[in-house]
């Protein structure tokens, strides 16, 4: 069992490391381009077996404290 | 007055702190990361580095370290508290002040002198910055842009909590003297009661000369002041 968790930054912080590889893309001709997010992606392995109710509270929580700043980030979570 | 300067694994500037304050002529102690006492503290400092190899974010693994819950528990009983360059990022990561600091607009490390405008004297941090004065001090820091949404920088403007902006050599705020990207040039805020504080600039490292400038140490001296008459209300 794992968990993903997707963070990338708010939409009003921000994101010079999205938006230099966004004009490296729009200089390589990728004209359809109009915007690049850089965050980040954590994967925690569960044990085999583990509530999924249960993992998916406690990786929120963990999430919301740890794993991202709520002040600039915002976060997905998948279990699988 | 007995300083206590945090330091964790990584931390650089905790020798630094300790050498300015002791400099300035009063004591000052290590408190290891997993201490869960600061020990004889009249004033906490968190140094610079980067803690805990600033994985994750900034100042985020440090937040939970042992010393960080004493640290929380001294600010809530009113003790101030100083966090400089990566401690300032401690302080925001561990709730203790607002908003968060970023990467650098520029995504550039940025190590050089720059001027900073105080901006109120009403604090333990800034009282005795003679007036009018822009103190040089330098900048080390990838990851300082500070950052608040709408909501937080308006009621750090309503509390009078913006300490200190960068600006030029003359005293101007101007988007030319931000190093960093920081939303309206900040460079340092203090919580709404007025005893943690934070700031990317490192005043420890300015305060003889011969490291090419002494003007840290007006913020230094406002602590001690305020320390110095913190302890005459509770003897008198």
């Amino acid at each position: 069992m794992k968990a993903k968790i997707i963070i990338t930054p708010k939409k009003a912080v921000l994101d010079p490391q999205g938006k230099t590889v966004q004009n490296a893309l729009a200089h390589m001709g990728y004209t359809a381009v109009t915007g690049v997010h850089i965050g980040k992606y954590i994967e925690i392995d569960l044990a085999p077996g583990t509530d999924r109710a249960a993992a998916e509270k406690a990786i929120n929580d963990a999430a919301h404290k740890l794993l991202s700043n709520p002040v600039i980030e915002d976060y997905k979570l998948e279990i699988e | 007055m007995n300083f206590s300067v945090l330091q964790f694994p990584a931390s650089n500037c905790d020798q630094d702190a300790v050498h300015a304050l002791r400099l300035l002529g009063h004591s000052a102690q290590l408190v290891w990361h997993k201490d869960s006492s600061l020990g004889e503290a009249d004033a906490v400092i968190v140094p610079g580095g980067f803690s805990y190899g600033d994985y994750l974010r900034c100042g985020a693994i440090a937040r939970f370290s042992p010393v960080m819950q004493a640290v929380k528990q001294f600010a809530d009983n009113g003790g101030l508290v100083l966090g400089i360059c990566n401690g300032f990022q401690v302080l925001t990561e561990a709730g203790l002040l607002p908003g968060a600091l970023i990467r650098n607009r520029d995504l550039q490390f940025h190590c050089e002198f720059i001027h900073l405008k105080t901006v109120t004297a009403d604090s333990a941090f800034t009282s005795k910055i003679p007036g009018g004065k822009n103190l040089r001090v330098p900048i080390a820091h990838g990851e300082g842009c500070y950052f608040a949404d709408e909501a937080t920088l308006a009621s750090l403007k309503a509390n009078n909590q913006i300490l200190w902006q960068y600006c030029d050599a003359v005293g101007n705020v101007t988007d030319a003297a931000n190093p960093n990207g920081a939303l309206q040039n900040i460079a340092g805020i203090c919580n709404e009661r007025r005893n943690v504080a934070g700031l990317m600039p490192h005043p420890e490292r300015a305060c003889e000369l011969i490291l090419g400038s002494d003007d840290g140490k007006w913020i230094f001296e406002s602590l001690f002041a305020a320390l110095k008459e913190k302890t005459l209300v509770q003897y008198s």
